[in-house]
């Protein structure tokens, strides 16, 4: 835990700019990480072209459940949706800029996990996501 | 008596070591497994360099050596917990796999359909899902005694609950969430009252205080090695001579038969008959060492020194702000404090914590139930052993004021 976790974090813990939910939507989803209690769910808005044009997220977790999920849903305001597919641990870890433990991982990769299975289907995401 | 913690910490290599450069271990979290002194580790090693065979058949000098040293770790658990016999004491990998080993045999062979097992709100996931499992494979009615605010078993309720003529009664002698010690003697009196058998949970007990399975008269009383500074895989199954007699063999195979045909066997005599294949032998010699450890210490030492530690800690803890206590008014308490910090998550408590070296646990502590219960998807845990000091504490509390200064 290194200053970048305090400052980059903590901050996107405490101030989330991309919390809440949208009503009407074009996609929800939520999940959970059974084992630590967090949830979360991700709601989207896409245009005709499919490009997404909002996304937040909402539920309640751990500091880097919660940074990692308010970090993606910025990362991927005006991509293609396809484009969530390429996503992988990785983006959510270079989003972060922290190396975690195998425990803490899952934390991160919750949001991801939400997004790609509600978009997808739970058995169409990699096995790294299904662990959690 | 006093415990010279000083030197205890030197007992313990691990409690030497640097987390990071910088940062010495402080280690809160001997509820999940305890550390380990240097004997009981060197015992293991030298049982490796000097006696290793497999036991019981061997003619040779080093099986017979082998064959001592296990069984010799037998007899010192026997008179450890004041087992009447070395019969009595089964080794297992821990507790869990005795539970199961109870479950699976007298449960088998003696529950039928529509008959009751009396649980708690409290305990171990090692000691529900046992019984679920069999429950649902047999048509068994669960039935759990209530825990109150205050973190104790609801007795009345338990005294109603045996009018229902439960056959067995299964609870933990102390939560390892909320660190209550039940008043065993009493409930397993009451059950026996009632017809029921008794299996205790002593997975944080035996640890801890001393334990006398005779007096007790628990029927049944598991508890795993590495919470009491032995070493991982193994465990005890106690159980009465009569009973572990009647009881049908766990797992088959080698050491476990008396006589062995093509279609047919003939099971060992006890304890043998309860341990198939080759056991945890150096774990057993490592068992045995733990308990000259404490016993050498002396468990009533243990238990004064960690209730002084529980307490003060209990006091220091109100200087943090935002703590709350998972049920700190718990009459008979054991060196456990499960708390939450404001708003703060477990999970980041614990890592925020890990940069000062300290280790504490964060999660649901296997007891999701009781967890649920009290509407708390996880709190933080610190616990406490022979080797921890005030100090300990005190940085305890400075990391969790820590943690409040960054997410406030």
């Amino acid at each position: 835990m290194d200053d970048f976790y305090r400052e980059l974090i903590v901050e996107h813990y405490k101030n989330p700019a991309y919390k809440g939910t949208l009503d009407p939507n074009d996609f929800t989803y939520e999940d959970e990480n059974p084992l630590c209690g967090d949830h979360i769910r991700v709601d989207l808005r896409v245009d005709e072209k499919q490009i997404i044009t909002e996304a937040v997220f909402s539920g309640h977790g751990c500091a880097i459940s919660q940074a990692s999920a308010d970090l993606l849903m910025e990362s991927i305001i005006g991509k293609p949706l396809d484009e969530v597919k390429n996503m992988t641990k990785e983006t959510v870890l270079e989003l972060l800029g922290i190396q975690l433990g195998p425990v803490r991982l899952k934390c991160a990769l919750l949001s991801l996990k939400v997004l790609k299975a509600g978009l997808y289907g739970i058995g169409n995401i990699e096995e790294e996501l299904l662990e959690i | 008596m006093n415990l010279d913690i000083n030197k205890i910490k030197t007992d313990f290599p691990i409690l030497n070591r640097e987390v990071r450069p910088g940062t010495r271990l402080v280690y809160l979290d001997s509820t999940a497994t305890a550390q380990k002194p240097g004997i009981v580790i060197d015992s293991m090693k030298q049982y490796y360099e000097t006696n290793n065979a497999n036991i019981h058949r061997g003619i040779h000098q080093l099986a017979e050596e082998a064959t001592a040293m296990y069984e010799s770790a037998r007899q010192k658990i026997a008179i450890f917990i004041h087992a009447r016999s070395t019969k009595e004491i089964v080794f297992t990998r821990n507790a869990t796999e005795s539970i199961n080993l109870v479950a699976q045999t007298w449960g088998r062979k003696f529950l039928q359909a529509g008959d009751l097992i009396i649980l708690t709100e409290m305990e171990h996931h090692s000691n529900l899902v046992p019984w679920q499992m069999l429950a649902e494979e047999k048509n068994l009615e669960l039935d759990f005694i209530p825990v109150t605010e205050n973190g104790e078993l609801d007795l009345d309720t338990y005294d109603l609950l045996l009018e229902k003529k439960p056959k067995l009664v299964a609870f933990t002698h102390m939560s390892n969430v909320l660190g209550t010690i039940n008043p065993a003697k009493e409930m397993i009196e009451k059950a026996h009252n009632a017809g029921a058998l008794v299996l205790v949970d002593g997975a944080q007990s035996v640890p801890h205080f001393s334990v006398d399975v005779t007096d007790l008269n628990a029927d049944f009383y598991v508890f795993s090695a590495h919470k009491m500074v032995g070493p991982t895989g193994i465990g005890v199954l106690y159980g009465k001579e009569k009973l572990l007699a009647e009881m049908p063999p766990f797992l088959g195979g080698g050491d476990m038969i008396k006589k062995v045909l093509l279609r047919s066997f003939k099971p060992n005599d006890l304890p043998h008959k309860f341990e198939a294949g080759t056991p945890a032998i150096a774990e057993a010699i490592g068992f045995g060492k733990a308990i000259d450890y404490l016993s050498a210490i002396g468990m009533e030492n243990i238990a004064n020194h960690e209730k002084k530690i529980t307490q003060y800690a209990l006091q220091k803890l109100k200087d943090v702000e935002n703590l709350k206590v998972f049920c700190p008014n718990v009459t008979e308490r054991g060196g456990v404090i499960s708390f939450e910090l404001g708003f703060v998550h477990p999970h980041d408590v614990a890592q925020v914590l890990d940069h000062y070296g300290i280790a504490v646990r964060a999660g649901h502590h296997c007891a999701m139930p009781l967890h649920e219960k009290f509407g708390l998807p996880a709190t933080s845990r610190a616990s406490f052993y022979l080797y921890n000091d005030y100090e300990d504490v005190d940085l305890l509390v400075i990391g969790l004021q820590h943690v409040n200064e960054m997410f406030a």
